[in-house]
């Protein structure tokens, strides 16, 4: 249970990181740790050199601009669920915060180890896909952006070449009097999540006029559920209405592992989803 | 390649320097190195929550903390929340109402509520649960340990008040 010899970079700057990443053999970047020192110390990963991300300047905080929160990719959880910002802006994130894990690794963990780090059933990952954010990356060929929807490429595996690195993610809000709700379902309070569900909701009229709903741990990335937006979208949101788009949970695809089977998490999502709803709803001023 | 590095910290308000295998994790150099063997390590992979110390005033998990990354903050471990005479009041609490057995989990529980009642010094029994959550118990099955961080947390703002 102790980590296997490796060499130590602890970079200043972010072009000094990119640099020691791209010349570097079999280097991994160390972000706050909660994944990859499990991962050291139980020999999963044997990295020949650690670039470690956490005194690099310029890769934390959150600012505010053209409508949606720019959050740095080293910015801690427990900041991100303490910020005026997160709290006024994404209460759908500050409310998915809390299933993070625990208080100690929210303290360590970032935003951007999370998100590269692409667990199934990782709450920041289903909270970026909710909220369509855009990922800035840097790597030896410059800047680039790339949509969440496009980040998954596989179980755990990003859409980053060896040379890149996640510097931020945009959140676009949405206004102020909208709907939210994150819930989940794990064996315990911060165990990983069998399933995850998020919902956003605006209304207007009594009619919902923008949507968004999203599956964590159902499969290798989050699932935006288009079909079951669609069904809402410009309906009055009856208990019927929520019901039968929450049903749409039942007939997606979903993975088995030894934690639960497919048919479990597809029946496990449509009543998370229902719940959601319901309460995103009931937060927009809707009726329940 | 076993590189090592020279690290200075301050531990429980004392400076340290000293040598260390980079790839030694927090929890081992406070044991190994400095031979303050009050911070247990159970797991070594973020479970157990034993080894949880303050980093900077914040808990967090020794054994997922390189000491290198320890450079220039300030840690305190069990070791610096109370003496023999004048226990912490965390401390004290837990002794008055059997909040430890083996006490294996305790230096963790002790660092990890000492942080959260800083935060929330009039927290609910459910808060405490939730901010325990991260530490395991084999022994006590946590009421006396939820017991205990009340009553503290009780006496904490009666020495304030």
């Amino acid at each position: 249970m102790k980590a296997a010899p490796f060499a130590y970079h602890d970079p200043r700057s972010i072009d000094e990181a990119l640099h020691l990443l791209a010349t570097l053999e079999n280097p991994r970047l160390l972000a706050g740790g909660q994944s990859l020192m499990p991962m050291l110390n139980m020999r999963v990963a044997f990295p020949d050199h650690v670039i470690d991300l956490n005194r690099v300047e310029g890769l934390e905080g959150v600012t505010e601009q053209d409508g949606a929160l720019r959050i740095g990719a080293m910015t801690r959880q427990r900041d991100l669920e303490e910020h005026p910002l997160t709290r006024a802006r994404l209460p759908l994130m500050t409310e998915a915060l809390t299933f993070v894990g625990h208080w100690q690794t929210r303290n360590r963990g970032t935003i951007g180890g999370s998100l590269c780090n692409l667990d199934p059933s990782a709450e920041l990952v289903a909270v970026a896909a909710a909220l369509d954010a855009v990922l800035e990356v840097r790597g030896p060929a410059g800047a680039r952006e790339l949509s969440i929807h496009d980040f998954p490429e596989g179980l755990m595996t990003p859409a980053l070449a060896p040379e890149e690195m996640l510097t931020a993610i945009r959140l676009p809000f949405w206004p102020a009097g909208h709907g939210y709700c994150f819930a989940e379902f794990a064996r315990r309070h911060g165990d990983y999540a069998i399933v995850s569900a998020a919902a956003l909701l605006m209304l207007e009229g009594g009619r919902v006029t923008r949507v968004s709903i999203t599956l964590g741990g159902v499969g290798a990335g989050p699932l935006r559920l288009r079909e079951a937006e669609a069904m809402l979208l410009g309906a009055v949101p009856s208990a019927e209405a929520i019901r039968g788009a929450a049903a749409h949970c039942e007939r997606i695809e979903a993975m088995s592992d030894p934690q639960a089977p497919a048919w479990y998490r597809r029946r496990l999502a449509a009543t998370l989803m229902r719940r959601a709803l319901e309460k995103a709803l009931a937060r927009a001023g809707g009726a329940a | 390649m076993m590189e090592s590095r020279r690290i200075a910290l301050i531990v429980n308000g004392a400076r340290h320097e000293a040598e260390t295998p980079v790839r030694q994790h927090l929890g081992d150099f406070l044991r190994g190195t400095l031979g303050l063997t009050g911070t247990h390590l159970g797991c070594e992979h973020g479970v157990c929550g034993a080894c949880t110390v303050l980093v900077d005033g914040r808990a967090v998990r020794a054994c997922l903390m390189l000491a290198v990354q320890a450079d220039g903050r300030e840690v305190t471990t069990v070791e610096g929340m109370g003496t023999e005479d004048a226990l912490h009041p965390l401390q004290a609490a837990f002794c008055a109402h059997h909040g430890l057995q083996c006490g294996f989990c305790t230096p963790g529980m002790l660092t990890t509520l000492a942080e959260f009642l800083e935060v929330h010094p009039d927290p609910t029994a459910a808060e405490v649960r939730i901010a325990i959550s991260g530490n395991l118990c084999r022994c006590t099955g946590y009421d006396s340990i939820v017991t205990a961080a009340l009553e503290a947390a009780r006496a904490m703002r009666d020495a304030r008040a």
